[in-house]
């Protein structure tokens, strides 16, 4: 249906409004590739079957014209509660249904959308009992969704629906109420910042590239989220897609730009297709394409896929991979506001930038800036992972302080294991510890206390966790995914990640905790890019705050979390030892030994530290320490 | 240029994406897709099509790991070894299925090309950690006895096709 | 006047239009440690070495950074030094240290900062496999383990030469410098050109070593060593050989090589005397007959083979001349047979493909090549030391008869259009001094990688293009195919011409220039300067050549021998 001008715009809206309020129930079943993987595409299957063999009107997609069924079923966007999914929303009630299976929907069927009851089995419990609403459980009760507003609200891909509640106001706003020089000043006053991870000020971006005198202008989403325990923007991407493609048609009215790229990992195959059915969706309207709602504007976004190289989250290195090449940064000057992709002009933000942008319009940014803290307004998403009760996505106001994330959305430490550090912006950030757990996550108390907001993954570790050990993890990670352009880079990273290994294994050596911050302090300070420069980061606020741990690893070849395979020590007790010798036919170095019925001894010189004789014993007689 | 090679559908994919540069990584993922790798012989072909040198495409092509010069296999198995399925023992289960297959690090496509078995770092599936993917689709908190079974079935599912 | 000014060591330096912090830095009389800056390349900037820090203490790469009036940037504080010193031992960790086998000893980058910086131990174990050589190529010799990933290569044979035989593969610490699938470098597009050894700052690419072949033909009692001396070697030697001002080295070189026991020494520039002639008379049938394409020079064999690999439907535009070495190298050949003894013929060549264009079946007669072996310049300049002669105290020798009468016209051939002016010199009526001070200022002088000239000839305005630097071929031949017309063209694969040849020492800009100031000195201290006018053709053409000047002189290739891969 092709809007030609600003008021078909306003009377769709009206019109798909009004069909969805006919809708008496509306069931949202996640379609986030959490739940989608946990088998909520058998349910959606499984519920529409079974209403249709009561005769139950019902819709799957928002019609024109209001009609007669009265049950719409809807693929949402993540709802963010992964740990409990797959997931199952009813409006207007807001109940929230957990670990749903399609053996499950006969009841649903029968109870809920026939006779209106709540099924308390399905619902969410904690120790203060049932909780029918989603917004009363804690793990939601104390976000405040602004950008992830519509994840789990609404289908993610029906543009039908997006229009229903409000959307792409702010773009008609922005284009019929606003010059570019508003929208920027706007987005100024708002004080957003990039969410990607830098916090630079958007509106001084979009003004940099507004007054270049290059023509054309490009605009690129950054959809590259490749931080290990990050997925905010692949849940924006997937589940509220005309979002971002609103915040991107704003940038572009405002900048100048005529064509918009968004480049998405090529790990995330859910986000790519709802976003190709999205941007058809806004071409079929007239939302993207030539002199678009009749105002003379020409805006279009096409999709790069990535192809698996975490380096091209990085700017210069995602515009050449748009541009063909090998995803290698290069040295600014000149920068990607002057010369970005194919030497043009070039707005970069990241999705959850974007997505931020349409509230801004139509709210205002007094609005904006009650939200967070005076230099870090409006909100985060974050990624909780790890050891963490409620891993998922959340979204809170800048400056929450990281315990409240952790204890009070998170649900704090999975099992019975105490809290011991956080890993805060994935492989490029550092780690907090329980010192911080009062600190205000914003940029710049981050940035304080040397970690970073990064893309917003948060991984929470356990006392059972080896520091050393996840240093080593992400500096495999960054030495894997170094684009091995700039020599610190790329040796440096090799060598620390040496180095590390070598600890982790009983292999370290006095002088190795030296060489590591030697190392770490080059590669900082003369790495080409961004993802150069923060390599070494973890290793040094591991460094900072666990010192005694890589000491006990170096010089008692112990590792206090008792979690280094090769650092662990096996011995059998006496005392439980029943001389059984299953574990000497198991060993594979014939490092037990003893006689029949009496205890046996494990020689530590020739063991190979399997624990393969461990799961063998009766007894539990093999002990590791 | 080899004869043998049939060029149309390489044609088909070089005029949907453009003649040009740019496209390059974009024709790479669909003569992958089309192939299950990429092979040899469109390296010259393409080189001439968008006028850059042969080694420069191979250049692009070894850059991206997602991009194979080997024949992977009918079904390509992801083990996630991000940091979530890594602390909640992702490795057990690669090891798991690397012995069931028959590979290891460097060799990662089975003999009768049925399966390919790589790690990825991070599919953003987290809270579901320990997952894999099967050609895409993801697998929730797997086991290593889950995964074998899942892999027996495959071969299962794949004799059964063949037949 | 510009009084914009910067601080550098607290020193003012005036900025005159400086592209980056690193040239002025060097202007300021600073050797900024770099390993991948080329100034006619694009900036990289991967090796970091040329960092300075700013007055706020934040590093910045010189070779990426603009200069800007009121900077203040310092170029050795203790960070950097300490920076400089990890970057090279992370560098010399995997890198083999054996410095005296290699090739590059005494000219690698990597050895000489190591010096400079003070590297006395490397604290990481050696993880680099078996050495990886690769030495399929005639000209050219890889050794991947010595590669430091500069990317020097890469550019130059991309951006410079348009071939791209070589790029990065991987990525990390796993990116290589590679050939697509790896195969031999003989396989691939490389045409021979050398540029990258000449730019690769280790011992990773270097020129082939051919001299145990000559020197073991020194020593055969049975045989008769005749060489042919290119005319850019001459102008390229001095320094490496100890001379303190630049001069034309040809006596000292004849002299060196009579001491080393060679038998006979000629000047190549007769055969580029023969060449002239050739293609003087090709072009004039070609203007007579009229053809859609200009005749094209056929002397460099790197853009003949760039040629055959990329344009094989320009082939039949190219001139039918063998190339002054091979035309020369016929003749020695011929002369030879009437001496007694077995002639070995050696060429001195500024040039690594010509060891690939000496090879070409095209160039055997009855099986034996006409050039046994190609030494270039660098090779040369191993033998006289090798030989221990004290170059500069040796006194200039005359090359042997019976080829002893050269021209200058023969001798500007080893500058960019030096080979287009002396055949507008032999083919233009006009033969009085003037004519010739005319034809120098047509705009075909001059180092610049493109020039054009309209010259006169006979009734009609003939039009000239002449090239340097395959990049700037590839571009010319764009705009002829877009309709352009030309009637002839010279092409040299090196920026420059033979002057900057692979086979010569590295040449900076300045040496490029200096080594043409010096055979346009030769030219205008030679007696003859017309190629025509050389009492020798006169001879040649009634004796050894009579009736063999198209068996001899000429060529038709055969591109199934050009080693093209994937054609």
């Amino acid at each position: 249906m092709l809007l030609r001008n600003r008021e078909e715009l306003r009377k769709a809206r009206s019109v798909y409004a009004e069909s969805l309020e006919k809708q008496r129930l509306k069931i949202l079943v996640c379609a986030g590739t959490g739940c989608m993987a946990g088998g909520s595409p058998a349910i959606r299957d499984r519920l529409l079957a079974l209403l249709r063999e009561r005769n139950i009107a019902c819709a799957v997609t928002l019609e024109k014209e209001p009609h007669g069924a009265d049950v719409g079923i809807k693929q949402s966007g993540c709802h963010g509660f992964c740990e409990m999914g797959p997931l199952l929303r009813f409006e207007p009630q807001g109940w929230l249904y957990i670990r749903v299976t399609p053996d499950d929907c006969e009841e649903i069927v029968e109870k809920t959308v026939v006779n209106g009851e709540h099924i308390p089995r399905l619902a969410y419990r904690a120790d203060a009992g049932v909780f029918e609403r989603q917004d009363d459980i804690p793990f939601y009760r104390k976000q405040t969704r602004l950008v992830l507003e519509h994840c789990g609200q609404i289908d993610a891909t029906s543009i039908e629906e997006y229009l229903a509640v409000g959307g792409y106001s702010a773009f008609e706003k922005a284009l019929f109420e606003m010059s570019g020089d508003a929208i920027i000043d706007e987005v100024s006053r708002a004080a957003l910042r990039g969410r990607g991870g830098g916090g630079f000020p958007t509106g001084r971006k979009w003004m940099q590239v507004k007054r270049q005198k290059a023509t054309p202008k490009y605009l690129v989403c950054n959809g590259d989220e490749g931080d290990p325990g990050a997925f905010m923007d692949r849940s924006i991407m997937e589940g509220d897609p005309h979002r971002m493609l609103e915040g991107m048609m704003i940038a572009g009215f405002a900048a100048g730009a005529s064509e918009g790229y968004i480049y998405v990992r090529a790990e995330y195959p859910t986000a790519v297709q709802r976003l190709r059915v999205a941007i058809r969706q806004a071409c079929d309207f007239g939302l993207l394409g030539d002199n678009i709602l009749g105002s003379g504007f020409d805006f279009g976004i096409r999709i790069n896929r990535g192809a698996g190289a975490f380096v091209c989250g990085e700017g210069s290195a995602l515009t050449a991979s748009i541009e063909g090449k090998r995803g290698m940064p290069r040295v600014k000057p000149p920068r990607t506001v002057e010369q970005g992709l194919f030497a043009k002009p070039t707005v970069l933000n990241n999705v959850e930038t974007f997505a931020n942008v349409p509230q801004i319009i139509l709210r205002g940014s007094d609005w904006y800036t009650g939200i967070g803290t005076k230099n870090s307004p409006g909100t985060k998403a974050f990624a909780l992972t790890g050891n963490i009760v409620n891993t998922g996505l959340i979204e809170v106001p800048m400056g929450t302080t990281l315990g409240e994330v952790i204890f009070d959305i998170g649900g704090g430490i999975r099992g019975d294991a105490g809290f011991k550090a956080v890993q805060i912006g994935g492989p490029s950030g550092g780690c907090l510890t329980g010192e911080h757990l009062t600190l205000p996550l914003d940029f710049d108390s981050l940035k304080k206390v040397g970690a970073m907001v990064g893309s917003g993954g948060l991984v929470v570790m356990d006392d059972r966790t080896c520091m050393v050990e996840v240093a080593r993890f992400f500096m495999n990670f960054t030495q894997n995914e170094s684009c091995g352009k700039c020599v610190p880079c790329r040796e440096g990273t090799k060598r620390m990640l040496a180095v590390l290994e070598g600890i982790v294994s009983g292999n370290g050596r006095e002088g190795d905790i030296e060489l590591l911050l030697e190392l770490a302090d080059t590669v900082s300070a003369t790495a080409l890019c961004g993802l150069g420069k923060a390599a070494a980061s973890p290793v040094v606020s591991t460094v900072k705050y666990f010192r005694e741990e890589y000491e006990e690893h170096i010089r008692n070849k112990r590792c206090p979390a008792g979690t280094c395979q090769k650092l662990k020590r096996l011995r059998i007790d006496p005392a439980l030892c029943k001389g059984c010798s299953l574990c000497v036919k198991t060993c594979p170095a014939g490092a037990v030994t003893g006689e029949k019925k009496q205890p046996h001894t494990l020689n530590t010189d020739l063991c190979l530290r399997c624990g393969a004789c461990i799961p063998v014993c009766r007894f539990h007689a093999v002990v590791e320490e | 240029m080899n004869r043998e090679f049939d060029y149309s559908v390489v044609d088909g994919i070089i005029d949907g994406n453009g003649r040009k540069i740019s496209s390059v990584i974009s024709i790479l993922q669909d003569i992958q897709e089309h192939y299950r790798y990429l092979p040899r012989e469109i390296f010259p072909y393409l080189a001439d099509a968008v006028a850059v040198s042969e080694a420069r495409i191979y250049s692009v092509a070894t850059f991206y790991e997602n991009f194979s010069l080997e024949p992977k296999g009918l079904y390509v198995v992801k083990v996630c070894d991000g940091t979530a399925c890594h602390v909640r023992r992702s490795i057990p289960i690669l090891n798991r299925l690397r012995s069931d297959l028959g590979l290891s690090e460097r060799k990662v496509t089975t003999d009768d090309l049925l399966f390919t078995l790589e790690t990825v770092s991070c599919l953003g599936a987290c809270g579901l950690a320990p997952v894999l993917t099967v050609n895409d689709k993801v697998y929730p908190a797997v086991t290593p006895d889950k995964a074998s079974q899942l892999v027996k079935s495959l071969r299962e599912e794949a004799t059964h096709a063949a037949a | 006047m510009n009084r914009e000014f910067m601080l550098i060591d607290g020193l003012p330096a005036p900025l005159q239009g400086e592209k980056n912090l690193l040239e002025l830095i060097r202007k300021a009389g600073i050797s900024l440690p770099t390993f991948c800056y080329y100034s006619e390349l694009s900036v990289y900037g991967a090796c970091r070495m040329c960092m300075v820090e700013n007055e706020w203490g934040d590093l910045e790469a010189a070779c990426s950074t603009p200069p800007k009036a009121g900077m203040k940037v310092r170029t050795n504080t203790a960070r950097l030094r300490a920076y400089r010193r990890m970057i090279l031992e992370l560098l010399l960790a995997d890198h083999c240290r054996d410095c005296t086998t290699c090739p590059k000893n005494d000219s690698c980058r990597l050895q000489e900062l190591a010096v400079r910086f003070g590297i006395e131990r490397v604290r990481f174990p050696n993880t680099a496999e078996a050495p990886d050589i690769d030495d399929s190529s005639p000209c050219i010799r890889r050794d991947k383990n010595k590669c430091i990933l500069c990317g020097d290569c890469v550019r130059m044979c991309s951006e410079i030469q348009n071939v791209g035989a070589v790029d990065f593969a991987y990525r990390g610490s796993k990116m290589t410098i590679s050939t697509a699938f790896d195969v031999p470098l003989a396989e691939s597009g490389c045409v021979g050109c050398g540029q990258c050894a000449a730019v690769c700052p280790t011992g990773a690419l270097g020129v082939k070593d051919d001299t145990r072949r000559l020197w073991e033909a020194v020593s055969d009692p049975q045989v008769k060593v005749v060489v042919q001396i290119a005319p850019a070697v001459r102008v390229a030697v001095g320094r490496e050989l100890g001379l303190a001002e630049p001069e034309n080295c040809m006596g000292r070189i004849v002299a060196a090589l009579r001491r080393m026991g060679i038998d006979e020494i000629f000047d190549t520039s007769v055969g580029a005397d023969l060449t002239v002639l050739e293609e003087a008379g090709e072009l004039l049938s070609t203007l007579k007959k009229g053809s859609d394409l200009p005749l094209f020079t056929s002397c460099c064999p790197a853009w003949v083979a760039y040629c055959e690999k990329s344009h094989p439907e320009l082939m039949r535009a190219v001139s039918t001349c063998r190339s002054p070495m091979q035309m020369f190298a016929s003749l020695i050949k011929e002369h030879g047979k009437r001496s007694g003894r077995k002639v070995f013929h050696a060429a001195i060549m500024p040039c690594t493909a010509k060891k690939f264009e000496a090879a070409r079946p095209e160039f055997r007669h009855g099986g034996a090549p006409a050039v046994d072996c190609v030494i270039t310049t660098q090779e040369l300049i191993r033998m006289i030391r090798e030989s221990g002669l004290v170059f500069a105290e040796l006194e200039p020798e005359a090359v042997d008869m019976p080829f002893g009468t050269v021209t200058g016209a023969g001798l500007i051939f080893g500058v960019t259009g030096g080979v287009t002016e002396a055949v507008i010199r032999c083919v233009s009526a006009d033969k009085t001094p003037g004519a010739l001070r005319a034809a120098a200022y047509t705009g075909i002088r001059g180092m610049s990688g493109s020039k054009e000239a309209l010259v006169r000839v006979g009734d009609r305005d003939v039009k000239i293009a002449v090239v340097s630097g395959l990049a700037h071929a590839e571009e010319l031949i764009g705009r002829i195919g877009a309709g352009e017309k030309y009637d002839f063209v010279e092409v040299m694969a090196c920026p420059g011409g033979c002057v900057n040849g692979g086979g010569q020492p590295l040449a900076s800009a300045f040496d490029r220039e200096e080594r043409g100031d010096l055979l346009y000195n030769a030219d205008r201290m030679s007696s003859i300067k017309r190629s025509e006018e050389n009492p020798l053709m006169m001879t040649l053409y009634n004796g050894l050549l009579k009736g063999k000047v198209h068996d001899l002189l000429h060529v038709h290739y055969r591109t199934e021998n050009t080693g093209v891969s994937h054609a």
